[in-house]
């Protein structure tokens, strides 16, 4: 899949900019810094839209599409707003073979959204992450920074109710 | 200097340490094909065409980057090599649009060839294909990812012109060569040089066909049709019919655009010559006035595009006058109409030229001298090429015939402004006769010519030391560019194209295989024919062309740079913005 | 600045905050404390609140008066992942398992107040039958391990220089800068027989004795643990930042860099987090920086986050993203010793290599190389997953039997399973088979079994799993994150991913598998990178071992272990169904119809599914109570 470009306008505010200029200006020195600019953009922004790409481009003295080439390289950084409340359903090997894909698809289904999507009213955004690393725990889901494990497809509706579905 | 030995295919070489096993094998006198590496520019391995087996080396390597060692035996051709060729040509293809029939690339297209040798049909394998939008947004070219193999020659050539706007984006199956939030290539800082076209192994990357707007107005009795041609065109244009690269075929082309149904057939040397001689005024005036130096030369659509989106605040660095393709179309449509009596409007004028930027540069504001567009339309040398096979021309066999006069006549000054160094040089024949009040004999300024992306002069002219640089390419302008921005040059004058190489290497121009590119000297041998033609030349100052001073006499109050030339002749230009 | 005599100072003088856990009586009565309390905050116990447990602690400590004699200290990870979160007190070495919070109270007032250990609390393979207890250690998980790269996991506090310093933490540093020339550090580990735990398994010292001249060169470390199911590196991170700082620093000694990079996987906070904190602290008391230590020797290092692409574990690709840029792999040669980092020569190893690297130099080479098999020296780390009881992070020597790992550290396959298959190397690796599963696991074993050590992701599969779903589970994965700059890879896995597809629809012919096959090895020959030079491994080791499964799913159109799903069908047994009707309720296609018929000994007509509408959601299985309603 090419990554998704949002379509929502850009609502950037004067202080996140005056935020990203500073970090641009801490790094600016070292171009191979590229990344960890973007990151912090990311940060500050929720996402990368051609604006704030367009600011890091300008800063760091690159050319935008070589800032494209790496948003859209790395699974990292999006160029869609992430919903309020962001699902991340582990696809690891570990809870692939305890059935995190049926959960995946479960939550896809109520959600009425497909992966890497943001439900029209911004509540909810659903991805399928790589191993986080809670193999103890398999399958397993976070949602924001929140992590809930070993789990079962009948635990969907129950997490989304939690969060005002 | 150390020397490896080794073997290609059984053939002993000796080859210089860090040589590659393809620069090895060609030393061996043995091909091996290539789709994504570009000599000293891609040099990536990444589309594996070129794989061979190698002693000492774990399973295929890829010639294109692969170091030869002391006693290596090359295999360049094995079964095992030919599958894996095969699969790979199997697996291009599985992703590429393979409507062959009807691509403007059609037996000029290196993945075409390398099929047709290796017996691969293209329907071997069935899968998913990312779909991709055809961007025709701009004016010079049209990009077509579905017939892209992401070799990126495209992104090295366009990075190494400092413009940077093409990028491989996404990853995996969905790579995909492309712009920056995939916005429309009009709406993105390129700058029109088309150097990707003439880089591009496939149909991906064409120049914008505009011959239709051509037959059209052929086709159009209440039109009347002057069709032109840049110098660079006559040093390439023979190429396309199986001329040897070098081949001058000034005299055919011009039988050509005859039998193509040209009401006149004139040369851009024309518009040249009255450059130089305004250029010229403009500088001695900047030197006088205090104005702004080193004044830089604005024949280069390419070049001017780049300095307004890129340097946007050294823009008074060049120079007023218009190229020289928009001085003859003003001119034809002001002084030709008046003394024909034609009306501008009625005058269809066609551009032949070696370049895809100066299909935007007619769309420029301010080129309208008599109020409609100076050029109405502007064709590559290929799209030229396409024209006469389409007519059904036996170009070889077309007889020499010459331009029509009065806007046919140029000097040997002018047939130089296509390679890099000429506009230079022919300006300094003039200043130099100008400053120094006499005739001078010595004319050829060596320092200046040659395919250097930088060159540099000092220079005696009537007791006044003048600087001057030519560069050429986006990389060179850019270093060029850098030094005036900081305000440590200090040249008086700079003669800067968008191309490497200049206008006979520019992105209109009839392409070659890369294994050509990468081993013959294409802007040397062109360069050579205009250089010929100069030496050949009875006049070879542009001042000196009759019909400059009669356009002067007649038009221009005898005055360079008189208002009204000024008028018809100069244009202004807008800062940009790089995104 | 600090001198080699400060260093030892602190060394002895922070003895007293860690000697109860060294499992060394003599040292205990060092202690500066009556108990201490370990409670796990890797990742994995982290994510199951492990940090409300020491909050908890903390205010219960406070209420009963006895914080000062009782110290709870945040480690890395102890490994047990599938028993978290853990906590560990000392003198006795009991383990708590799968603490909550609310549990806390109860322990804190019985066992430290009242000294009297909460059985019901511990891992139940700890309680013995005669009421006495087995510390941590003794439990068959820990028992056959040997720990030198997880040597502080799980025993010091991560953020605490002092504590590492307290267990001999840089002193191989000291040793090398005042006692070893560049060429005797290499040349020890040359000795040592070390080999990069990352993948290939390419001599560590060898890799050091290559680095070019130059007069700039680098140390990277790779962090950028991506095989689905290892975190091995983010352990060590997460446990020991330290060792890894003092490893990159010796490097660097031994090439003559003074400048490192460590790549760490954005994914990882709390790894990135800690060592963070460790460098500023090496900094702050000169183990970073100018003139270390007063040899003149100058090293420094800086983190760089990756943001999620597998194919950066390459080190080119590493490289190239360390730069700035898409991390796409370059062709090799010229190799980063020669050419690397920013074009010049680079050292670059994994984080578990690095983590035996203090060892090595403080025990000797020949210490380490007493251990392991001929050619595979030392221990390595494994994650085990997927079918096994004890989940989690294990360091083992290099040469014991999968059967050992398998059966006797992870506990077995649970639920009363048949072990089928373990995977290793994530997918860059093969899968051995159960008749396989007595040898002894090192570097060449599994590469003549077609396998790979990769970073030491082992997951094990049970009779449930099918291997064609696995391999294009892998395929799936390597598709998703091939970097699309070279043609085999690119074109080359999405083709293969396509063909298994058309497998586990059942669509697939025996041709298929001799196309897959060709398909495979021509991407292992042409691909560009490691990558996807390896990306067929999961394919072409599970055609070896379970061919049979590949020829049951195109020639019988049959899914032996029953996950194909459209090669599945479910039915109702009609001499085992009572009718109940639960099935129909809970199917959410309604395709569960009433028969006409009942079963002798039944009220009620049995049920019957409409295998045409039969989505295969395994809805009507789960509700079933009377074990009526099968795959087949």
């Amino acid at each position: 899949m090419q990554k998704k470009i949002s379509s929502t306008p850009f609502r950037g505010t004067a202080e996140q900019e005056a935020q990203l200029q500073s970090i641009i200006a801490a790094n600016k020195h070292d171009k191979s810094r590229l990344m960890a600019v973007m990151q912090e953009a990311q940060g500050i922004y929720g996402y990368l839209p051609l604006e704030v790409q367009n600011m890091i481009a300008e800063g760091m003295e690159v050319p935008l599409e070589k800032v494209f080439g790496v948003a859209t390289f790395y699974a990292q950084f999006s160029l869609t707003q992430k919903g309020e409340v962001h699902i991340a359903v582990c696809l690891g090997t570990a809870c692939y073979v305890k059935g995190s894909g049926t959960i995946y698809d479960e939550l896809q289904s109520q959600l009425g959204i497909a992966g890497d999507e943001c439900t029209d009213d911004g509540r909810f955004s659903l991805a399928a992450s790589r191993c986080i690393g809670a193999c103890g725990l398999a399958p397993v889901l976070t949602v924001n920074d929140e992590v809930y494990g070993r789990l079962t497809k009948d635990d969907v509706a129950g997490i989304l109710e939690k969060y005002g579905k | 200097m150390d020397m490896i030995n080794c073997k290609v295919n059984g053939i002993a070489v000796s080859v210089p340490k860090g040589s590659t096993i393809l620069e090895a094998a060609r030393a061996a006198g043995v091909e091996i094909p290539t789709l994504c590496y570009m000599k000293e520019i891609n040099a990536i391995g990444a589309c594996r065409i070129c794989v061979v087996e190698a002693t000492g080396a774990r399973g295929l390597v890829p010639a294109c980057v692969y170091p030869v060692s002391e006693g290596m035996e090359i295999q360049t051709n094995t079964a095992k090599v030919q599958a894996a060729r095969k699969t790979t040509l199997e697996l291009i293809l599985s992703t590429h649009d393979k409507k062959c029939l009807s691509c403007a690339r059609s037996t000029n297209c290196e993945l075409q060839k390398l099929c047709n040798d290796y017996g691969v049909t293209g329907d071997e394998f069935e899968g998913f294909k990312p779909e991709f939008a055809i961007d025709d947004s701009a004016p010079h070219l049209v990009r077509d990812n579905n017939k892209c193999i992401l070799c990126r020659r495209c992104v090295a050539v366009c990075n190494q012109q400092f413009v940077g706007i093409l990028g491989a984006n996404d990853r995996g199956i969905d790579t995909n060569i492309g712009q920056a939030f995939k916005l429309n290539l009009n709406d993105t800082p390129c700058i029109s040089c088309g150097q990707c076209t003439v880089v591009c192994p496939t149909g991906a990357l064409t120049e914008k066909d505009d011959t239709d707007k051509v037959w059209a107005a052929i086709a159009d009795p209440t039109k009347h049709v002057v069709m032109m041609t840049a110098p660079a065109v006559r040093a390439a244009l023979g190429e396309e019919f199986g001329n040897p690269i070098g081949t001058g075929v000034e005299g055919k082309m011009v039988a050509a655009l005859r039998r193509l149904g040209a009401d006149k057939v004139f040369d851009i040397d024309f518009g040249a010559d009255v450059t130089i001689v305004e250029e010229a005024t403009e500088l001695l005036d900047r030197v006088k006035n205090g104005g702004v130096l080193p004044m830089i030369t604005s024949c280069s659509p390419g070049w001017v595009r780049f300095c307004e989106q890129y340097y946007p605040d050294e823009i008074d660095h060049l120079s007023s006058c218009k190229s020289p393709m928009q001085m003859t179309g003003a001119i034809i449509k002001t002084w030709y109409a008046e003394k024909e009596g034609i009306k501008p409007e009625d005058i269809v004028v066609v551009a032949v030229m070696p370049c895809t930027a100066k299909k935007y540069e007619i769309k420029r504001e301010d080129q309208d001298a008599a109020g409609v567009p100076d050029v109405d339309v502007s064709i590559t040398t290929r799209e030229l090429a396409r024209m006469i096979k389409r007519q059904g021309l036996n170009f070889n066999a077309l007889p020499d015939e010459e331009f029509d006069n009065p806007l046919g006549q140029d000097t040997g000054a002018a047939v130089i402004f296509g390679t890099t160094g000429g506009v230079m040089e022919a300006a300094l024949r003039t200043a130099n006769d100008w400053l120094t009040g006499k005739d001078n004999t010595e004319i050829v300024y060596e320092a200046v010519r040659g395919n250097e992306s930088i060159k540099e002069a000092t220079l005696e002219i009537a007791g006044m030391t003048i600087k001057v640089a030519v560069a050429s390419g986006g990389k060179a302008a850019n270093e060029i560019m850098k030094k005036i921005a900081s305000g440590e040059a200090d040249w008086t004058f700079v003669e800067i194209m968008g191309c490497p190489g200049g206008c006979v290497t520019g992105g209109g121009q009839p392409i070659h295989p890369q294994y050509v590119r990468d081993t013959v000297d294409i802007h040397g041998l062109r360069a050579k024919v205009l250089y010929d033609q100069d030496e050949a030349a009875v006049l070879r100052k542009s001042h000196e062309s009759p019909v400059v001073k009669a356009l002067y006499e007649e038009y221009y109050k005898d005055t360079y740079g008189c208002h009204k030339a000024h008028h018809d002749l100069h244009t202004t230009y807008k800062a940009g913005k790089k995104f | 600045m600090k001198t080699v005599a400060e260093l030892q100072a602190i060394k002895e003088a922070s003895m007293g905050e860690i000697a109860l856990r060294l499992d060394d009586p003599a040292l205990a009565s060092q202690s500066k404390y009556k108990r201490n309390v370990l409670v796990c905050g890797g990742t994995g116990c982290t994510s199951s609140h492990s940090e409300a447990i020491i909050e908890t602690l903390h205010t219960e400590l406070e209420k009963h008066g006895i914080a000062d004699e009782v110290k709870v200290v945040r480690t890395g990870c102890f490994g047990l992942c599938a028993l978290g979160p853990i906590m560990i007190v000392y003198p006795e070495g009991c383990f708590y398992s799968m603490v909550q919070a609310e549990d806390i109270p109860e322990i804190v007032e019985q066992h430290f107040v009242n000294g009297k250990i909460v059985e019901k609390y511990l891992y139940k393979e700890t309680v013995l039958a005669d009421g006495s207890i087995k510390k941590y250690n003794e439990t068959d998980f820990y028992k056959k391990q040997v720990r030198v790269a997880l040597r502080n996991c799980g025993v010091i506090n991560p953020e605490d220089i002092n504590e590492y310093i307290a267990r001999d933490g840089y002193q191989a540093l000291a040793k090398c800068l005042t006692e070893l020339s560049p060429k005797e550090v290499t040349q020890t580990i040359l000795d040592s027989g070390l080999r990069g735990r990352g993948g290939g398994g390419f001599p560590t010292g060898k890799k050091w004795s290559f680095i070019a001249d130059g007069p700039q060169k680098y140390v990277v470390c790779n962090a950028d643990e991506g095989d689905p199911g290892a975190f091995m590196d983010r352990s060590v991170l997460e446990g020991d930042p330290h060792c890894i700082i003092e490893a990159m620093t010796i490097a660097g000694y031994a090439v003559g860099a003074d400048m490192g990079y460590v790549y760490v996987r954005a994914e990882y906070p709390i790894a990135v987090t800690r060592l963070q904190k460790a460098i500023e602290d090496a900094r702050a008391n000169g183990m970073l920086g100018k003139d270390i230590l007063g040899s003149g020797f100058s090293f420094d290092m800086e983190i760089r986050l990756g943001a999620g692409a597998f194919v950066c574990g390459e080190e080119t690709a590493l490289m190239t993203s360390i730069e700035g840029n898409r991390g796409e792999p370059r062709p090799r040669p010229p190799f980063p010793a020669v050419k690397g980092l920013f074009g010049c020569p680079t050292v670059e190893n994994n984080v578990e290599t690095f983590a035996n690297v203090p060892q090595i130099i403080l025990r000797g080479a020949e210490w380490f190389a007493s251990m392991g098999t001929e050619k595979s020296k030392g221990t390595k780390v494994f994650a085990l997953g997927g079918k096994i009881k004890h989940t989690g992070l294990v360091e083992i020597p290099m040469g014991i039997t999968l059967r050992e790992i398998i059966e006797e550290i992870g506990g077995g396959v649970p639920n009363g399973k048949q072990f089928k298959a373990a995977q290793t190397g994530g997918p860059s690796g093969g899968c051995i088979p159960a008749r396989l599963m007595d040898v002894a696991v090192d570097y060449d074993n599994l590469v003549a079994m077609g396998c790979m050590m990769g970073s030491g992701g082992l997951i094990v599969m049970d009779e449930d799993n099918c291997m064609v779903d696995m391999a294009k589970f892998f395929l799936e994965f390597t598709v998703d994150e091939s970097c699309g700059k070279c043609t085999p890879c690119r074109v080359g896995t999405k083709r293969l991913l396509e063909i298994l597809d058309k497998i586990t629809r059942g669509e697939g012919t025996l041709e298929d598998l001799d196309k897959l096959e060709d398909l495979c090895n021509y991407i292992k020959s042409n691909s560009l990178c490691g990558l996807g030079q390896t990306a067929p491994n999961p394919v072409l080791a599970t055609l070896k071992f379970f061919r049979e499964e590949y020829v049951a799913h195109v020639v019988d159109k049959k899914c032996p272990a029953g996950v194909c799903k459209k090669l599945v069908s479910f039915v109702i047994d009609q001499e085992k169904c009572i009718g109940c009707g639960k099935c129909a309720r809970n199917c959410p296609v309604n395709t569960i119809v009433k028969t006409d018929y009942v079963a002798p000994g039944h009220r009620l007509p049995s049920m019957r599914i409409d295998t045409s509408k039969c989505i295969k959601c395994g809805a009507c299985i789960d509700g079933c109570k009377f074990d009526a309603i099968s795959k087949q």
